[in-house]
C-alpha cells in the first residue's frame, strides 16, 4: 500500500495519498478549521522555500495540499519522503505571520444587488449585514473556480445563506459575494451562483502584471465599506 | 507565419501547460494526448515545450508562408499537403503557399501540428496553453496569422523521420485503462471495486476536456501513460474497461514511454 498515517509526539496526524502518478495529497485534516489550513499553509510554504527537485507546484485546499511532481524528473516514493519530513516542521511553523489586505467595496446598489435579499432573509438590516460582513478578518483558505478566486471564511454565521438555485450567467469583475459560512471575490466576469452583496474597485487578477494576482493562499482580508447604496 | 484557412472545429495552441500558478486556482491547460504534443515536437526538432496547435472537433487548413517542416501526430485524422495524402507521425517539408490539410476521420479526436521553431503566440503566465474558460489565450479561427518561431536546425536532415507504430500509444475505441487506487477507494465495497473493475463503461457525449463522464460507478485516478488513448476515445462510441495498477507501475510505463520516444525516432 502506498496509503500512510504518521503521528509524531508534536504534530499532529497527517496522511499521503497517491492521486495519480504525478501527485501527492497531503491531508491534514477533514473539516474546514483555521488551524488545520494554516498548517495547509505553512506546509506549502516550506515546500516553496526548500524545493526537491522535480517538483512542480503545490495546492493548497481547506485541509489538504496537493504537490505535483514531474514522474519524469522524480517519483512518488521520493516525493512522500520529502514531504513528510516538512510536513512534522510545518505544525510548529503555522504561526507564520500571513499577510493583510484591506479591500473596499461599495455594497448594495448596482454594485450589491443581493444586499436588500439576504438582509430579508436574515432579518438583519442591510447596514447591520455591511457591519457584520466588515467586522470580520477572514483568512484566504484557498484560491479556485476562476483565476485568481478566493475561498474566505469563516464568514458569520449570522449571514449564512444558501446559494441562488440557479447561478447567473453574467457576475461582474470585482463583485463580492457570499454563500454558506463562506464569502468570495470574482476575479472576472463569469457566470455566478453565490449572493452578490457589493463590489470592489480592486483588480484581483491581471495576467499582464509582475505579480498578477492579489490574494495568495493563507493571507489575510478585511472588506472596508467605501459606501452601502440602497 | 502559419496562415488559418479553415478552423471548423476547435484548434488551440498548446504547450506542456501552465504550472506554478494552480494555487492561484489557474488550472495546467496543456494537450488532450500529451504524448502526441512531445512526439508532434521532437519530429519537427522542436524542444518538448515548444507549443503546436491542437486541432479537434472538425478540419482545419493552413497555409504557411515560408517553406518549413511540420509534423502532424495523434488519431482521428488524415493529412494532405499540395496534392498529396502523408501518414501522421512523420515529419516533412512544405512549401511557402501549400496548403496543409487536416480531415476529420475515424479512430480518435485530436491532432497535433507542430512546425519547426514552434508557435510563437505571446505566453501568458509563462505557457502558450490555452484555456478558454479562463479566458488565457483565444481558439484558433479562421483568418488568423499564426507566428511561428525561427528553426535553429537544418530541416533537410530532420525530414522524412517517424515515431514508429510500436512506440506510439495503442490507440483504440475499445482500452483497458490502468487505475491507481485513490484515497477514497475504501469507501467503495469489495463487490463494488469488483464491478469497477470487470465492466465496460461508454463515454458520454457529455464529456469534456474537464472530465469524462461514463455510464457506470465513479472513476478513479489513471495514469499519465493512458491519457493520450483515453484522449483519443469518441464520445458515444468508446468502450473502456479499467485494470488496476501501482503508482511505481504507472509512472515507470510512463518514462518508458517518453523515453522510448526521444531514442526511437527514426528515418523513414
Amino acid at each position: 500500500m502506498t496509503k500512510s498515517v504518521y503521528t509524531t509526539r508534536h504534530a499532529p496526524r497527517y496522511t499521503r495519498h497517491p492521486l495519480s502518478d504525478s501527485t501527492c495529497l497531503v491531508q491534514l485534516g477533514d473539516r474546514i478549521d483555521p488551524t488545520v489550513n494554516r498548517r495547509v499553509h505553512a506546509l506549502a510554504a516550506l515546500i516553496e522555500a526548500s524545493p526537491l527537485p522535480g517538483v512542480v507546484e503545490t495546492v493548497p485546499a481547506y485541509a489538504t495540499l496537493l504537490v505535483h511532481f514531474d514522474p519524469l524528473a522524480t517519483d512518488y516514493a521520493s516525493v512522500a519522503d520529502w514531504v513528510s519530513g516538512l510536513a512534522d516542521r510545518a505544525a510548529m511553523d503555522a504561526t507564520r505571520a500571513p499577510r493583510r489586505i484591506q479591500v473596499p467595496v461599495r455594497y448594495g446598489g448596482e454594485s450589491g444587488p443581493d444586499l436588500g435579499a439576504v438582509a430579508a432573509s436574515t432579518g438583519l438590516s442591510p447596514a447591520e449585514v455591511v457591519r457584520i460582513h466588515t467586522g470580520t478578518e477572514y483568512t484566504v483558505y484557498m484560491m479556485g473556480f476562476t483565476p485568481g478566486f478566493p475561498y474566505l471564511g469563516r464568514l458569520d454565521p449570522r449571514l449564512a445563506v444558501p446559494r441562488l438555485e440557479t447561478p447567473r450567467t453574467l457576475v461582474k469583475a470585482g463583485t463580492v459575494a457570499i454563500a454558506g459560512e463562506q464569502t468570495g471575490i470574482y476575479p472576472l466576469d463569469s457566470p455566478g451562483g453565490w449572493r452578490l452583496i457589493g463590489r470592489t474597485a480592486l483588480r484581483l487578477f491581471d495576467p499582464a502584471s509582475e505579480t498578477p494576482f492579489l490574494f495568495a493562499p493563507g493571507d489575510l482580508v478585511t472588506f472596508v465599506a467605501e459606501a452601502v447604496d440602497a | 507565419m502559419l496562415e488559418v484557412l479553415a478552423a471548423d472545429g476547435l484548434v488551440t495552441v498548446q504547450d506542456l501547460g501552465r504550472r506554478g500558478w494552480a494555487r492561484f486556482g489557474v488550472p495546467r491547460s496543456g494537450p488532450m494526448d500529451a504524448f502526441a504534443l512531445r512526439a508532434a515536437n521532437a519530429l519537427a526538432g522542436n524542444p518538448p515545450e515548444a507549443a503546436a496547435l491542437e486541432i479537434g472537433l472538425g478540419d482545419a487548413v493552413f497555409r504557411p508562408t515560408q517553406d518549413c517542416l511540420i509534423a502532424v501526430t495523434g488519431a482521428g485524422y488524415a493529412l494532405s499537403s499540395y496534392v498529396w495524402g502523408f501518414p501522421l507521425w512523420v515529419s516533412l517539408l512544405v512549401r511557402g503557399g501549400w496548403t496543409v490539410r487536416l480531415s476529420k476521420s475515424d479512430g480518435g479526436m485530436w491532432a497535433y501540428l507542430a512546425v519547426a521553431g514552434g508557435i510563437e503566440t505571446e505566453p501568458v503566465l509563462g505557457s502558450r496553453s490555452t484555456h478558454l474558460r479562463g479566458g488565457l489565450g483565444e481558439r484558433i479561427e479562421t483568418g488568423d496569422m499564426i507566428p511561428v518561431g525561427r528553426a535553429t536546425l537544418d530541416a533537410q536532415s530532420l525530414a522524412a523521420r517517424t515515431v514508429p507504430e510500436t512506440i506510439r500509444p495503442a490507440y483504440t475505441q475499445s482500452p483497458l485503462i490502468e487505475v491507481i487506487p485513490g484515497p477514497q477507494t475504501e469507501r467503495f465495497t469489495a463487490d463494488g471495486m469488483k464491478t469497477f473493475l470487470s465492466g465496460c463503461y461508454g463515454l458520454s457525449p457529455a464529456s469534456d476536456r474537464m472530465g469524462y463522464r461514463l455510464d457506470g460507478p465513479q472513476i478513479e485516478h489513471s495514469g499519465s501513460a493512458d491519457l493520450p488513448v483515453l484522449a483519443q476515445c469518441v464520445p458515444g462510441r468508446a468502450q473502456i474497461r479499467f485494470r488496476e495498477t501501482t503508482v511505481e507501475a504507472a509512472q515507470a510505463r510512463w518514462r518508458a514511454m517518453v523515453n522510448g520516444l526521444y531514442t526511437g525516432i527514426v528515418k523513414l
